[in-house]
């Protein structure tokens, strides 16, 4: 954990509340509600919007707008590197910058199981709070419900996103163009590895973290340097790069390579992966992007987004080739070669 | 990392590949038998390295796939009818029974959970006490070892709610199988390493003199297998026929003498329907007199119908190397990785889903 999440989590003591767990009654509307979201919410998240406590949030917005929703459901709730609130924040956000936006505002919503403990609900708000401030983002209206025991998984969380498009952007599958370059942030696979290595059941010791994080500063610093010249943005969360360079590949009328020994990968999440025979091109990401950028920056594009501490172990790991169209094709480390499908169902690990 | 990055060198495949390409000078079937060793020759793409006259079969070593439907179907039924807590290797989960898969059993409510171990299992039972425990005890001889400690420990600490669904096939009497069957063609053989590492190499000295035909004990990196192609075609080119290690980092002569014992103390040798292929006599495991309270079919008295494989399915010549994927009618068709007829459709090691990947890359 880095410094400033524990200086916040610190100077955030836990009000003193009626109860020790979330009950029904907390999700009724009624006093208990009331006073959850006082002394619990509002004070912490705290902003002049949110401070309106009307139905909704009114504000002006200047420019074309990014709009996106996603839902947060992961067990467990808190993982090695992160928890729930975090991930909420940060993915909502990220959506919003792959977009070529900048991200100005966000709803969130509970929907807690009855018997989560007041202070596993409070260090999740810490960690909205703190992804929040990170990420330059104000959270400014939101809900809260509780379901009975058995109805859900502790906790779920849905944050919706609104922010203005960067005016230099012009992010589009239809840029892309063969001899494009493309690139990866960041390390693959972290996040997928850290969850797996905490689910019930199927523990095993490592130090793997999440690589949950904002990326919309990082994202606004290459638009604002090389605009257009940047063709497509996309974050490879679920089903990892392989599905998200397949989804992007699909049906056009160019094709994709990749190079196996180019993929950034930390050499304890390579080991787990190996041990559980998962392919890490199909783990989980949370924290990195994939960008398509023209080859005429190919050099700069490199050293401009390993100056920024998000991007600093990025890598070109591929090219858009006028071949092989609509198909992913992985070069191996060896010199082999093999198509890149779309994930199926769950990666699942294999008996030997 | 060591021990794996030496193994990974594509220097050193280089050199193993313009070797076997000067080496081969006629066509060569080589079935590597474990679905290991299919996953890693996909995945790094050696296939499309090879020269066109080597041949690779995709042997029968995929235990997802050669678990027999019966046993899926008793699994989905202790799951759903009798309420246990089923545990399972992950990849075992996505296989189609007759009427359902595990999954989808799991999706209707079934309590099953996904392990790394049978001891997790153990573990499971100890905390449930009022519960049920069943793990779905499949694989070859490599799973074999923990599986039979499951139940030792399950003894020793007296766990009256523990049982597993034993499937436990042996590599050499399906090598025989093979060997045996007219249709095949198989001019060699690599072995699997792991399952060498646990039962070392003294079965197979009678059957490559039986068979007259190379068998090479070979691992799963992309060095290791280039190693074990080329060892195998070098017998071959000579006319010679003889069991090779080229996998002596792991495993010795002997094996693994302390999970041999383990193995024998729960186990002994019986009959077993492989899916696909029939019965193969004295070719699997099943738990010994003393450890029956332990075993899930006795346990509960499964007696449920046993359904016919979908005739659709060609399964069974696939896994003896005598079709290749691609020659099945249903391959891409009817049978995808999404809706497979077939177990070899389902896993990674599968040589129809390894294949589903390859024809993909026609273009």
């Amino acid at each position: 954990m880095n410094d400033k999440k524990i200086k916040m989590q610190l100077s955030c003591p836990m009000p003193k509340l009626d109860y020790d767990i979330i009950t029904l009654g907390h999700g009724s509307g009624g006093i208990l509600t009331n006073r959850l979201l006082n002394d619990g919410v509002f004070s912490l998240l705290k902003n002049n919007l949110l401070d309106q406590q009307h139905d909704g949030a009114t504000f002006n917005l200047n420019r074309k707008l990014a709009f996106t929703t996603d839902s947060f459901v992961v067990s467990p709730i808190d993982f090695p590197g992160g928890n729930i609130g975090e991930l909420a924040v940060n993915g909502t956000v990220n959506d919003i910058a792959m977009c070529g936006a900048i991200p100005k505002y966000l709803s969130l919503a509970f929907i807690i199981e009855e018997g989560l403990t007041m202070k596993e609900f409070w260090d999740i708000l810490v960690s909205i709070k703190y992804a929040a401030e990170e990420a330059d983002v104000q959270i400014v209206t939101g809900d809260t419900k509780v379901v009975e025991k058995g109805k859900g998984d502790k906790i779920f969380i849905n944050t919706t996103g609104i922010g203005e498009l960067n005016p230099k952007a012009d992010i589009h599958e239809k840029n892309i163009r063969p001899g494009d370059k493309i690139f990866v942030s960041g390390p693959i696979a972290s996040h997928g590895m850290a969850i797996m290595s905490v689910r019930e059941g199927l523990e095993f010791d490592t130090d793997i973290l999440s690589d949950t994080q904002n990326l919309n500063h990082l994202v606004k610093e290459l638009l604002d340097e090389f605009g257009s010249k940047i063709r497509f943005f996309r974050d490879p969360t679920r089903g990892g790069i392989g599905t998200t360079l397949s989804e992007i590949c699909q049906k056009q009328n160019w094709g994709i390579n990749i190079f196996q020994k180019n993929l950034p990968i930390l050499p304890q999440v390579s080991a787990a992966c190996d041990l559980l025979g998962l392919d890490p091109i199909y783990v989980a990401n949370e924290g990195i992007f994939i960008t398509i950028v023209s080859p005429e920056i190919e050099q700069e594009f490199l050293n401009k987004i390993r100056s920024n501490e998000k991007g600093k172990k990025a890598q070109l790991i591929g090219e858009i080739v006028s071949e092989h169209n609509g198909k992913v094709v992985l070069h191996s480390a060896i010199g082999g070669k093999r198509v890149v499908n779309m994930l199926i169902g769950e990666q699942l690990p294999r008996i030997c | 990392m060591k021990y794996l990055d030496e193994f990974r060198s594509p220097e050193l495949v280089k050199q193993y590949l313009d070797e076997i390409h000067s080496t081969v000078t006629q066509s060569w079937n080589i079935m590597e038998i474990c679905g290991g060793q299919t996953h890693s020759l996909v995945k790094n793409g050696i296939l499309d390295l090879l020269p066109d006259k080597i041949n690779m079969i995709h042997g029968p070593g995929c235990p997802v796939c050669v678990t027999p439907l019966a046993l899926i179907d008793e699994a989905v039924y202790l799951a759903e009818e009798k309420q246990v807590i089923l545990c399972s290797f992950g990849d075992m989960i996505r296989v189609p029974g007759s009427k359902k898969s595990l999954l989808e059993a799991k999706a209707g409510g079934a309590d099953i959970k996904i392990v790394y171990s049978p001891l997790d299992a153990v573990k499971i039972a100890k905390e449930n006490p009022d519960r049920e425990v069943v793990f779905f005890a499949v694989g070859f001889e490599t799973t074999a070892p923990p599986n039979a400690l499951s139940v030792i420990q399950a003894k020793a600490m007296a766990l009256n709610n523990y049982s597993i669904l034993t499937s436990h096939v042996l590599v050499p009497p399906a090598l025989e199988a093979i060997f045996n069957d007219d249709e095949s063609e198989v001019h060699g053989v690599l072995a699997a390493g792991h399952v060498a590492a646990i039962m070392g190499l003294e079965e197979y000295y009678p059957i490559v003199e039986k068979y007259k035909r190379p068998v090479v004990v070979t691992g799963f990196e992309p060095v290791d297998l280039l190693a074990g192609i080329l060892q195998t075609i070098k017998q071959l080119e000579k006319g010679e026929y003889k069991l090779e290690n080229a996998y002596k980092r792991v495993v010795r002569e002997e094996g693994t003498p302390s999970a041999k014992e383990i193995i024998f103390k729960a186990f002994e040798i019986s009959n077993r329907d492989w899916r696909g292929i029939g019965t193969i006599p004295q070719s699997g495991y099943k738990l010994k007199e003393e450890f029956l309270n332990f075993d899930a079919h006795e346990k509960f008295k499964i007696s449920i119908d046993k359904v016919k494989e979908s005739k659709e399915c060609i399964a069974g010549q696939i896994l003896k190397g005598i079709k290749k994927p691609d020659e099945c009618p249903q391959f891409g068709k009817k049978c995808t990785p999404e809706h497979p007829l077939g177990a070899p459709m389902v896993s990674s090691e599968g040589a129809c889903a390894a294949y589903f990947h390859i024809s993909d890359f026609q273009f």
